[in-house]
């Protein structure tokens, strides 16, 4: 009824192997994407961008990125925050260093930096798997968080160590610093995040994709059949940490405009970038999406309808955030354990029969 | 689906929040959660107890009413730029994020949105250049001063020779704790004692490692900047090491009930700088009992009323109220902009007489604020616990920090920003 396939023929290879193959779907997803483009910067204030869309837009860059590594390749990691950290000091010292370099190609060569950061520590990737491997990568999110506290050279010898984003532009229009409009943030981050999506959907459906998913599912059974266990796990870090340090940069530069990396870059935020693909769903573009829109969203929607609507008082609210997110979090992995995105796929096989399921 | 019922409800819940004009408001960016709630609370009790007893008692200032907006941020940046965007539209006069890291993210946009920040005895401690800063005020003091009027209690204790000691700097290892490192590196050298940086890593509650430092090195005093839960931790851990509490000082916010109770009779002693007085021997408490508690409007749990935070809170009310009075003087109009109380804060001078008629006779030094010097004079004393008393007692006066050694660092700090933000002196 609602999704009618009938007269949806599939003619070529390509049509039938397209992300969205199915005609209600593809519509939607442009119609999303222009509402994105051409409606929200119509309306969009400094609350909306700075408070809601601009981090949900970073975060879903840094899930994807996550999902990656732990969804697709099976690589457990708890080193985000520290990859999120060397993303943020790169694009500082590139901002500071070339100061007519445009803002894109700062984000672009922050993420390249930190993807060779990312392969580095995902060395040990080829000897442990599993727990002990999330040891290991735990160990570079303290390493390199004590590395920016420690070395003045990655924060320009400032006095307090907290690293400021100078403004920058990209064609003429200002991205980061107090001045930027929220148009232009917004329609940066949104920009920068379809890239990045499309990008990882087109990598996860082709030989890379595929050699990452059979190391995931099997290693030994993987590396018979010809993966190179060697290539596959550093491509994945690689990939992996391309976005993640993407998203530092752009967390750094576009969002905060001011870090200090023990407070921005800690290990709390390696485990909500965790929590959001594992909410989301595992080995999924959309999962990763929409459990940063879960993670980051949620908390102030609660907020404003409990301090903005029922006059709560703050510390209250505060506390029945953590709380209500904290239940919602378990009720949803118990409904579905395979995430939000599994939840979603369910909803329209039941739409596309419905209402003759038999 | 899921999405669009939620957008729906967000907004449904964001516009149906329409803003109150014609209030003086002022954003609260408070955190009474996390591992900072102990500190945060009452300073956050005593802002929003000062401004209910001017509506109580004055029917608000110069005739309209104030408004304090709370938001609570948990000492984390993020939550703060949400409070921040959320409260700036509904007219905010002045921010007081009470975070260091809050305020150097609030900078550059309180600076562009035309707000001014009081970031008092917090934050960026060379915004005191009111030539570059021209939004930023941290008076009455300031970290570098903080740090120099404790080398200044340790060389009177000492004959005014300190060559030779060493002194060990326990810190939040952020950008607040890190403030005070160059002046105190800097007296080091002229005054030619040994420093000792030891970090404490957000939150603060593992310290074992920097006192096992301090125990085999023991040094002759040692120096905290701390905050929160790290205080606590600190001052139990120098209990445990039996270091000496006397040669133990605190920065102002590492010197409250909060964080010497916990540790007992052992913090006896202990010491740690201020730049207010402490008590609530001073007539305005009178009033906030009569007025604000006994008609059941006190902030919070009421039950901080006169301990040292709860005083710098009310303190930074009253001043900030004072300089609506100044800004209302200088415009002609009781209804002020948030460019007009910038123009307040920099016109505003206290004086005994003013102090006197609000009730805070002596709480605090006079000062005056110009468009150059957004920082006072820096006047500090040092306060000392008594445990069995359980109380705080001034045991020096108001002292002046060495300016000869801190001007020059704040110039070249300023400059620095200046130079990396473009930004043109001012107070021409």
């Amino acid at each position: 009824m609602f999704y009618r396939e009938a007269g949806d023929y599939k003619t070529t290879y390509a049509s039938d192997t397209q992300t969205f193959p199915i005609k209600l779907d593809r519509w939607g997803y442009y119609f999303i994407i222009g509402f994105a483009f051409l409606v929200v910067p119509l309306f969009i204030t400094d609350y909306w961008a700075n408070a809601i869309f601009v981090p949900f837009l970073i975060w879903a860059v840094a899930a994807i990125g996550l999902n990656i590594l732990v969804g697709y390749c099976g690589q457990l990691s708890l080193g985000t925050g520290g990859f999120m950290a060397v993303g943020a000091y790169a694009a500082y010292k590139l901002m500071t260093s070339f100061p007519d370099l445009s803002i894109l190609f700062v984000v672009l060569i922050s993420g390249a930096i930190t993807a060779l950061v990312g392969i580095i520590f995902g060395l040990p990737s080829l000897r442990i798997k599993g727990f002990y491997l999330a040891v290991a990568t735990l160990a570079a999110q303290f390493f390199l968080v004590w590395l920016f506290n420690k070395v003045p050279w990655f924060y320009n010898n400032s006095a307090s160590g907290q690293i400021s984003a100078p403004t920058r532009s990209i064609f003429g229009f200002e991205v980061t610093g107090a001045t930027a409009t929220p148009e232009a943030k917004y329609l940066f981050c949104l920009a920068i995040l379809l890239a990045l999506a499309w990008l990882a959907r087109n990598l996860t459906r082709g030989r890379i994709g595929r050699s990452w998913m059979a190391i995931r599912d099997m290693d030994i059974a993987a590396e018979i059949i010809g993966v190179a266990p060697l290539k596959t796990k550093l491509t994945a870090f690689g990939v992996s940490s391309f976005f993640v340090g993407v998203a530092g940069a752009l967390f750094f530069a576009v969002y905060l405009g001011a870090v200090e990396v023990g407070e921005a870059f800690g290990i709390q935020k390696s485990f909500l970038v965790l929590f959001m693909i594992i909410i989301g769903g595992l080995g999924s573009i959309f999962g990763s999406i929409i459990g940063a829109a879960f993670m980051v969203l949620m908390p102030v929607l609660l907020k404003n309808i409990m301090v903005g609507q029922l006059g709560w008082a703050t510390d209250i609210a505060a506390h029945f955030e953590f709380v209500i997110v904290g239940a919602l979090i378990i009720l949803f992995l118990i409904l579905e354990p395979h995430g939000l995105a599994q939840l979603w796929r369910l909803t329209k096989e039941k739409l596309r029969l419905w209402p003759f399921p038999h | 689906m899921k999405l669009t019922k939620l957008a729906a409800i967000a907004v449904a819940a964001l516009t149906a929040a329409s803003p109150v004009m014609a209030d003086l408001v002022f954003p609260s960016l408070s955190y009474r959660t996390g591992p900072y709630a102990a500190n945060g609370t009452p300073v956050a009790d005593g802002f929003a107890d000062y401004f209910t007893l001017l509506n109580e008692r004055d029917g608000g200032i110069g005739g309209v009413m104030t408004k304090v907006i709370e938001c609570e941020t948990g000492y984390s940046t993020e939550k703060g730029v949400e409070c921040y965007e959320a409260t700036k539209g509904e007219g905010a006069l002045v921010y007081a994020p009470l975070s260091t890291g809050i305020t150097y993210q609030l900078i550059p946009k309180v600076t562009a949105d035309d707000i001014p920040l009081h970031s008092m005895g917090y934050g960026r401690t060379s915004a005191a250049n009111g030539k570059v800063f021209s939004h930023i005020f941290n008076f009455p003091a300031n970290y570098w001063q903080g740090a120099s009027i404790a080398i200044n209690h340790i060389l009177d204790l000492n004959g005014d020779d300190i060559s030779g000691k060493s002194i060990a700097l326990v810190y939040h290892n952020s950008a607040y704790g890190k403030e005070p490192i160059r002046t105190l590196e800097e007296l080091a050298t002229k005054h030619g004692y040994k420093l000792t940086l030891l970090p404490v890593d957000h939150p603060g509650q593992e310290q074992k490692s920097q006192w096992l430092q301090i125990r085999r090195e023991r040094p002759d005093y040692v120096l905290m900047w701390g905050w929160g839960v790290m205080n606590q931790v600190a001052i139990q851990e120098a209990a445990n090491i039996n270091f000496p509490m006397e040669n133990f000082i605190g920065i102002w916010w590492s010197g409250s009930e909060n964080d010497v109770i916990p540790a007992g009779d052992a913090a006896n002693g202990y010491k740690a700088l201020t730049f207010h007085a402490v008590g609530s021997d001073f007539p305005v408490f009178a009033d906030i009992q009569k007025y604000v508690v006994d008609a059941g409007k006190a902030a919070g749990s009421g039950d901080h009323i006169g301990e040292v935070l709860y005083n710098r809170g009310l303190y930074q009310a009253a001043l900030l109220a004072e300089a609506v009075k100044t800004a209302q003087a200088l415009h002609g109009t009781a209804d002020i902009t948030a460019g007009m109380m910038r123009d307040g804060l920099e016109g505003l001078e206290i004086t005994d007489a003013k102090m006197t008629a609000l009730g805070l006779g002596g709480f605090g030094p006079t000062f005056s604020v110009s468009c150059e010097n957004h920082g006072g004079p820096g006047l500090g004393a040092v306060q000392q616990w008594d445990a069995a008393a359980k109380s705080w007692s001034m045991i020096t006066d108001f002292m002046t920090p060495d300016m000869g050694v801190i001007q020059p660092l704040i110039e070249a700090d300023s400059a620095a920003y200046a130079a990396e933000n473009n930004i043109e002196e001012g107070c021409n």
